[in-house]
Order: structure tokens, then C-alpha cells, then sequence
């Protein structure tokens, strides 16, 4: 299972994550991304996750396997 | 404006205001990258240009070393004193004050916040599209990019429309009259201050539901910002939030207008609008901003001294072929594009969710309204000078 994770010390609100991927992201009050929920990538939703990843001018999010 | 000498020796002598920069500093850009990847000039007392991506990130990154206090080259420095809060924060702010000073503006400025403003903002613009038919010429900076973003700021600070002339004229002389004398550059910030005072005056007698009073009623550092402090970061909202995104619209719509192709291809296919004002972004970021060095160091090979200046052209780091596949087209549909439109690191602008909405929905309705136009005189469009870039005269053939 692929989970998305945002590094909230890195994060610095540019909104890309949850532009690129609504479904997996969000914004918090300030705006910062937060992946929702534990951050689980379903099927499908690959992609989307790989261009928030590719996407953060900040390097904030990742995307890794989960057991 | 004259001001200056022209420039012979981009590497060793450049000047940011120089009308061959204006015109086109992205041939200028290029050359550099490949051939002195960051220039220097003794003009402004020190200034130095590093343009790849990899640079511009690393200074943006690198607080320690580079402080914020003054962002926008001029002649005049803000003393270190000023330091970490500068001369209007928290754009001109350092760590640790800085992020207090962000915090207060944040939520205003949130997704959640801004969306909340589209529906205005669609009505405005649809407004402005309407004043323009019948017409066959039209400029679409002055006559339509440039009263956007006035509009939105002037109705979330609560200042009253009617005064967006007088905010222009006071954005134009911050970033345009750089190389005035200092009595000049300061006199030329006295009436918007003065005129500051009184609303934010009665907005203390009688607080309103905007941003002057959410100012008025903020703390930072534990006590609440004074007259003087709201006055500042109502100058910064003005000045970052007017010519920047006026700028962003009149060069999306000047690269449509000269790209029938993309043109025609947003027209018909709306739904990759979002990956298109992002690359439209990327190629044409209207902002420079600029640091200023902390103490005497070697960086990277260049003997900084204290006190210089440090541009960051995020619009040359977006054309870095090191950083962007094609980085010289404008690719609609780009899906990796980590572009610095908005900078990097803790001074990630706090409007790039208002900017990116306006952005998106000036094309959308200007798109909508006038499907079919094209440069009227290629020759008559005339830009900005300094750290902003965007048309400012952008005369258009319309045909409904």
C-alpha cells in the first residue's frame, strides 16, 4: 500500500499538493498541505500522488510503501 | 527613466532597470547561466545576480547569511537595526520574528479564504470584459489586468475603490523609482502613509469585518501592532498584491495573444486551465526580490561583502534547462513543473492563493468574452521596469 506524507517542517504553503491531488490532500487553516487521513494512495490515484511528490517546490511530500 | 547609464557589460555591470532588461531580460538570463552564472555590478552599492535555479534556492533557503530587511533594490538600505522585523513585514522580516509576523496574514490569505472571494472577483472581471465590447482595439493591461488586482485588495483591506489611482501611483514610485535620491525616493511614500493613517484611524474608532481592523487587533510578540506597524503591512499588501499579479495576467494574455495555438487550445479544452496558469507562471513570473548579504563572505567563489545586494530572479531560475525540461516553451499542458513563481522557503509568497484565483479566473472570463485576438502593434507593448515585470501597455485586436 502507498501512503503520501507531508514534512510539515518543510512545508511552506504553496498549495501544489492539494491542487495536484485533492483526493489525497488538503489545506489546513494557514494553508499548509496535509495528506488526509493517514495519507493512503488508492488504486488509481498513483499518479496524482507522483505529480504532488514531483510537484512541491519544497520537497515537503513523499510517497512511500507501506505494509 | 534615464536615471542610469546604460549597460555595456551584463556580467560585470548590470542594472535591473535598464530598458533592455524590460524589454527582455531573458536573453540576458541565458547568457549569464552559461557563461557567469552569477554576475555582479557596482551599481546600487553592490549587487550581485545569481541566475540558475540551484542559487536562487540555495539563498532563498539560506536565512543565516542573507537577510530580508530591504527586498527591493534601490540606493537606499535599511540599517541592520531594523533587522529581524525590516521595513515592512513579514516580507522584510528575518527568522525568528518572521514567522509571527507571517502567521497574523496566513489565514486571511488561505485557500479556504480566497475561494470565498471568486464569485466578486468573476463578476468584476466580467464587468471590466463588458466595458470593452464594441471596441475593435484594447489594451488589456490598462484597461483591463491592472483593475483586478486593485480591486480585490482595496475590498479585503477596506479602503475604499475609488482610491486605486493613488495605490498605483504609490506602488509604480516603490518599484519603479528605484534610482531616485533618497529625499525623493522617501517624499514619494509620505501621501499614501498620511492617507494610511486616517483609515486606519477610524477603522480603531469603529473596526470593521477587514483585514485593517484583523491588523488593528493582531498581536506579535505578545502586544498589538501599533498605527505605524499596519500601515507598513498595509503598504506591503499593496505593493505585492497589485503590480505583481496586474503583471501576471497582462503577460499570460500577451503570450496568448502572440501563441494562437495555446490560444485556441485553452479555449477549447478549459479543463487544463489549472496546469496552464501554473507553466504560464512558470515562464513569465513577474517577481524578483532581493537580499541583502549579512557579513563579508566568499559564496560559492564570490567575495560578498556586507550590505550587498542579492537579486533573486525567480523568473531566470524558471528558465534554468538544468531545472526544467523545453525551460524556453511555454508547454500548456507541463505536468512536473516545480516552479518558484511565488519563491522558496519561509517567504513562499502569502498571496499566491489570491494571485493564482485571480490569475485564473481574468483568463477564464477574458477568454470567455474574447476568444479571437491578437497583438495590435507588437511594437506599442511596453513593460514594466525593475523586480515586477508585466505589460503595461498591451494593446489588443478583439473580435467578439
Amino acid at each position: 500500500m502507498m501512503k503520501v506524507h507531508v514534512d510539515q517542517d518543510r512545508c511552506q504553503g504553496h498549495g501544489r499538493c492539494y491542487l495536484a491531488a485533492p483526493e489525497l490532500f488538503a489545506a489546513d487553516d494557514l494553508g499548509n498541505g496535509r495528506e488526509i487521513g493517514a495519507g493512503p494512495v488508492p488504486a488509481g490515484l498513483e499518479h496524482q500522488a507522483q505529480l504532488a511528490v514531483a510537484n512541491c517546490p519544497e520537497g515537503a511530500v513523499a510517497m512511500e510503501e507501506t505494509s | 527613466m534615464g536615471l542610469h547609464d546604460r549597460v555595456a557589460d551584463w556580467a560585470k555591470d548590470f542594472d535591473h532597470t535598464d530598458e533592455v532588461w524590460a524589454a527582455d531580460p531573458y536573453a540576458i538570463w541565458d547568457e549569464l547561466r552559461s557563461t557567469c552564472p552569477v554576475a555582479h555590478s557596482e551599481r546600487y552599492g553592490g549587487v550581485w545576480l545569481p541566475t540558475r535555479h540551484e542559487d536562487v534556492v540555495a539563498i532563498a533557503y539560506d536565512t543565516e547569511r542573507f537577510s530580508s530587511r530591504s527586498v527591493v533594490v534601490s540606493k537606499f538600505r535599511a540599517p541592520i537595526e531594523l533587522a529581524p522585523v525590516g521595513t515592512a513585514p513579514p516580507i522584510s522580516s528575518d527568522p525568528p520574528f518572521h514567522k509571527q509576523a507571517r502567521k497574523v496574514l496566513l489565514p486571511v490569505f488561505s485557500p479556504r479564504a480566497i475561494a470565498a472571494l471568486e464569485p466578486s472577483t468573476r463578476a468584476y472581471c466580467e464587468e471590466l470584459v463588458e466595458q470593452l465590447r464594441g471596441r475593435d482595439v484594447v489594451d488589456a493591461a490598462a484597461d483591463y489586468a491592472q483593475h483586478i488586482p486593485v480591486r480585490v485588495i482595496a475590498n479585503m483591506l477596506g479602503l475604499p475603490e475609488s482610491d486605486a489611482d493613488m495605490f498605483r501611483r504609490f506602488v509604480h514610485h516603490v518599484l519603479e523609482g528605484v534610482s531616485l535620491p533618497i529625499e525623493e525616493r522617501v517624499a514619494g511614500m509620505v501621501p499614501l502613509f498620511d492617507y494610511l493613517q486616517g483609515h486606519i484611524t477610524a477603522h480603531a474608532d469603529a473596526p470593521q469585518n477587514d483585514l485593517i481592523s484583523l491588523l488593528l487587533d493582531s498581536e506579535v510578540d505578545g502586544r498589538k501592532l501599533d498605527v505605524f506597524e499596519v500601515a507598513r503591512t498595509i503598504a506591503l499588501l499593496l505593493i505585492a498584491g497589485i503590480d505583481t499579479t496586474w503583471s501576471a495576467i497582462g503577460a499570460s494574455i500577451w503570450h496568448l495573444a502572440r501563441t494562437p495555438a495555446d490560444r485556441d487550445r485553452l479555449v477549447a479544452e478549459p479543463e487544463l486551465m489549472p496546469k496552464a496558469i501554473e507553466e504560464l507562471l512558470r515562464a513569465y513570473a513577474p517577481v524578483t526580490m532581493a537580499r541583502l548579504v549579512k557579513e563579508d563572505m566568499d559564496w560559492n567563489g564570490c567575495p560578498m561583502k556586507a550590505d550587498d545586494w542579492v537579486l533573486l530572479p525567480f523568473p531566470s531560475a524558471n528558465r534554468d534547462p538544468a531545472a526544467f525540461a523545453d525551460a524556453d516553451d511555454v508547454v500548456l499542458d507541463r505536468e512536473v513543473n516545480r516552479h518558484l513563481a511565488f519563491g522558496v522557503g519561509i517567504h513562499r509568497c502569502v498571496g499566491s492563493h489570491l494571485a493564482r484565483m485571480e490569475l485564473t479566473v481574468a483568463l477564464q472570463t477574458w477568454l470567455a468574452a474574447y476568444p479571437d485576438f491578437e497583438l495590435a502593434d507588437a511594437d506599442a507593448v511596453r513593460w514594466s521596469e525593475g523586480q515586477v515585470r508585466g505589460p503595461r501597455a498591451l494593446p489588443l485586436r478583439i473580435r467578439a
